[in-house]
């Protein structure tokens, strides 16, 4: 956005010399009211759409529930205090803050030297390498989490593969357990990771790394005062895309991680669709909803904040 | 030192692996001739992929997933268009939060969405309806559409658009003669991330979704909830083959990368 500000200003400036470009100043004054109209049908779309739903389950979440009695229209705090209170609420916020903090360490861990890796192949191996690392992202996360219910479960594969190679003598139970979930959620979100990093590498000339180089530095040293400074932005942002993705994640827990062990998303589905406790499905999603704006938002101030000579 | 070494390498050889590995499995269970899911496998044959065909559900909730993509980018097109002009090439009080207004699908969890319509179109009766769908989906996948717009008006030069109007073109003119042809490649690629994010969605479209009228996604995700065998393999199979196919098309027309992160090939 800055970048096409500056160019807007740019053409602005030039265009202060009357032969080369006419300056539009008269347009915007004629049409005060063009960029709401030009707008109108998105603000409404959004407001019905978007607004209206979202401060309706708010106000879901304020209503009582009663197994005989259904939704009861009142107002209070009943639910929220309930989660606040409630050991079990407590175990399925804590495991899914906690998967989805496992999961971002493992994608920073591998996603950004990938990246790293990719960025020095040459031509043909590299797009096809970024084709395999970025097509999963297009691929149905169903398909996917489907693979490694196959992988975990069904055929067992990965246990028959560690225990050939000798690395396990028993079987690890993958299916229905947070290392599983794990696994597979890392592989759902690590492409993200690379993106971003990948996207901060974009701004590091490789003849820095050698000017480095030839002025003696190893190369160790050249990826601690080097790489490393540049991409640390990369990883940061990644990191947040990945872990509001990974905390909120739905078909993947669902599918490996079951009835048996819950996750906030999987908990309001359920409260939602089988135990049809309406308000505490609500108060479970506005929970989830205001985790997910503070860290993100939160986040994201802070690294613009430290990083703001890499960012511009 | 801007050669990969051995062990990186090695490194990369093990993370594409890891990549592909569910994926793979999904294609080779799908090749099975046995009636249940095992590897490896005795024999290769199609049965499964035979088999899809005695199952309509599945070939409905295919269609109903193109309709609906095709529906709800169209109209997330016409409405992010005129937005992503105002922002791009307008100062007005209100713009920031205009833009942050219509990125901000990307900020909630499609889970908390889900939830959020269920209530809402049961309230004024759009309650697992085609309509419903689209207009969910129009929202979701509106922030995509937006943002790759966006990077095609505000990189434009504004100087033809000058001179159409001094030349005498009236506003609409210059719109479809000059802004449109020149903001094309992005609407275009917007439409497809559009199609693509509708496409795969799965988490929100569970809650709206009806046995009638749902989508390829949420079948698959139903049906490997009660149980897992060779048939969801040989759907997922079909849905990858397709989805790698449109993937080389997109690549070889457009740039996988530019799609993804907004930049150039090299």
């Amino acid at each position: 956005m800055s970048m096409a500000a500056s160019t807007d200003t740019q053409l602005q400036a030039t265009g202060a010399n009357p032969d080369t470009h006419a300056p539009p100043p008269r347009r915007p004054r004629r049409w005060p009211w063009a960029p709401y109209l030009l707008s109108a049908p998105g603000l409404a779309l959004f407001a019905v759409l978007l607004l209206v739903p979202l401060v309706m389950t708010f106000l879901l979440s304020l209503n009582s529930f009663s197994f005989y009695g259904g939704i009861e229209n009142v107002w209070q705090l009943g639910n929220y205090a309930d989660i606040i209170a409630d050991d079990y609420f407590h175990e399925v916020f804590l495991r899914t803050f906690r998967i989805a903090a496992v999961v971002t360490i493992l994608c920073a861990v591998f996603g950004a030297p990938e990246a790293y890796i990719l960025r020095r192949m040459k031509s043909p191996w590299r797009g096809l390498c970024l084709l395999i690392v970025l097509g999963p992202l297009l691929i149905s996360v169903v398909s996917r989490t489907l693979g490694w219910a196959l992988l975990f479960g069904s055929t067992g594969l990965v246990n028959q593969g560690l225990m050939a190679l000798g690395l396990i003598a028993t079987p690890i139970e993958f299916m229905y357990t947070e290392t599983g979930v794990i696994i597979a959620l890392t592989h759902v979100l690590v492409p993200f990771m690379v993106l971003s990093v990948w996207a901060s590498l974009q701004r590091l000339d490789p003849q820095v790394e050698n000017a480095a180089l030839s002025l003696g530095a190893g190369p160790l040293t050249v990826m601690r005062r080097v790489v490393l400074p540049q991409i640390v932005p990369g990883i940061l942002s990644g990191s947040i895309i990945v872990f509001a993705l990974a905390a909120s994640a739905f078909a993947t827990p669902a599918i490996i991680g079951g009835r048996r062990l819950k996750v906030a998303a999987t908990l309001a589905y359920d409260e939602f669709l089988n135990t049809l406790n309406w308000p505490l499905g609500a108060t479970v999603a506005v929970l989830l909803l205001i985790a997910n704006i503070v860290i993100i938002v939160g986040c994201n101030r802070l690294v613009e904040r430290r990083y703001k000579q890499v960012f511009e | 030192m801007n050669r990969n070494g051995p062990i990186a390498l090695i490194f990369h050889v093990l993370f594409l692996g890891f990549l592909l590995a569910p994926i793979l499995i999904v294609c080779a269970v799908a090749f099975t001739s046995q009636g249940y899911l095992s590897l490896p496998t005795e024999g290769l044959s199609l049965r499964w992929f035979r088999a899809i065909g005695d199952n309509p559900e599945f070939i409905r909730a295919f269609k109903d997933s193109l309709l609906l993509g095709a529906v709800s980018s169209t109209l997330a097109i016409l409405v992010a268009v005129p937005a992503a002009l105002a922002i791009a090439r307008h100062q007005f009080f209100g713009r920031e939060a205009i833009q942050a207004l219509f990125l901000s699908p990307l900020m909630v969890p499609h889970i908390v969405l889900g939830i959020a319509f269920l209530r809402f179109f049961t309230m004024i009766g759009l309650g697992g309806t085609f309509v419903g769908l689209v207009l969910s989906h129009v929202i979701i996948i509106l922030p995509f559409a937006l943002r790759l717009i966006l990077a095609a008006s505000t990189g434009m030069d504004r100087a033809v658009e000058n001179a159409a109007a001094s030349l005498g073109a009236s506003s609409w003119t210059c719109f479809r003669r000059v802004t449109l042809p020149l903001i094309l490649p992005g609407v275009a690629s917007g439409w497809v991330l559009a199609f693509i994010n509708s496409f795969d969605e799965v988490t929100m479209t569970v809650f709206i979704a009806s046995p009638e009228t749902t989508t390829l996604p949420v079948r698959l995700f139903l049906y490997i909830q009660d149980n897992i065998d060779p048939l969801v393999a040989a759907v997922s199979a079909v849905l990858i083959f397709l989805t790698v196919a449109a993937m080389l098309v997109l690549d070889r027309v457009y740039g996988l990368e530019r799609l993804l992160v907004g930049k150039g090939r090299d």
